[in-house]
């Protein structure tokens, strides 16, 4: 490993600083936590102000609100920015507080395999209402 | 500093919370009889409640969230702006969660 010796004072901080950080990984991760809660922010309040609509009404209502391919698809978005966004936070929530490392494999397998059940399910039943109708 | 952790456990609440979304689909596309009871449980008093719950959470987490997109920008970082911005954050929570339970109210939703 090379030193940050006399060739050193003429490098860039930040070409000094490459390679050499600590975390190595999770910038990906860290970036999609905030693309997620800026595409969350407008999301949230189109559901927000959907559910409104949709607790008035009964099944006939949402069977009409889905025939709109608007909202199946943000419902699409917010179904798998969300669960993306979950898995992250909770990642981060479960690295932070469990020191354990079999405890916080269990935890982050089992967050991960609940969020993208939940996400695969949610998916699957918006494509068919959206595509198929309701019914069993 | 009460901001910070909030947004934490709101995450964790809303967490739990956006499974009531799954479960609204997966009863629209089991059918009506799902349906209406799945929403029979949603508008009974406990449900009303996890659902008020899940809506302070919502906002008191999307407001803590969007206090940490500004400070990503490097703003925000002074101590009164950093808590004068915990405490409009919370005040958004608190009048949004209202106003959109008082228009559920009054478009006959409850």
């Amino acid at each position: 490993m090379s030193t940050p010796s006399k060739s050193g004072a003429y490098r860039t901080p930040l070409g000094r600083a490459r390679g050499l950080g600590a975390a190595k990984s999770g910038v990906g991760r860290f970036i999609g936590e905030r693309v997620t809660s800026v595409a969350l922010l407008f999301l949230v309040f189109w559901a927000v102000a959907s559910a409104l609509g949709l607790a008035k009404g009964g099944y006939a209502e949402a069977m009409q609100w889905f025939a709109s391919p608007v909202n199946a698809v943000l419902l699409l978005l917010l179904s798998v920015v969300g669960f993306y966004h979950m898995q992250v936070g909770m990642t981060v929530i479960i690295e932070d507080y469990i020191g354990k490392p079999v405890t916080k494999a269990v935890l982050l397998l089992a967050n991960a395999f609940a969020c993208w059940g939940a996400m695969a399910l949610t998916v699957l039943c918006i494509l068919k209402v959206a595509l198929a109708g309701g019914g069993a | 500093m009460a901001m910070s952790i909030l947004t934490r456990v709101t995450g964790g609440a809303a967490f739990v919370g956006m499974f009531l979304v799954t479960g609204w689909v997966l009863a629209l596309a089991s059918g009506q009889a799902a349906y209406d009871s799945y929403m029979g449980l949603l508008g009974s008093i406990p449900g009303k409640v996890v659902l008020f719950g899940f809506t302070v959470a919502i906002f008191l987490h999307l407001a803590g969230g969007f206090r940490h997109l500004m400070w990503d920008l490097g703003k925000g970082y002074s101590k009164g702006a950093a808590s004068a911005s915990a405490w409009a954050a919370m005040a958004f929570a608190i009048v949004a969660s209202l106003v959109v339970w008082g228009l559920a109210a009054m478009m006959g939703a409850l």
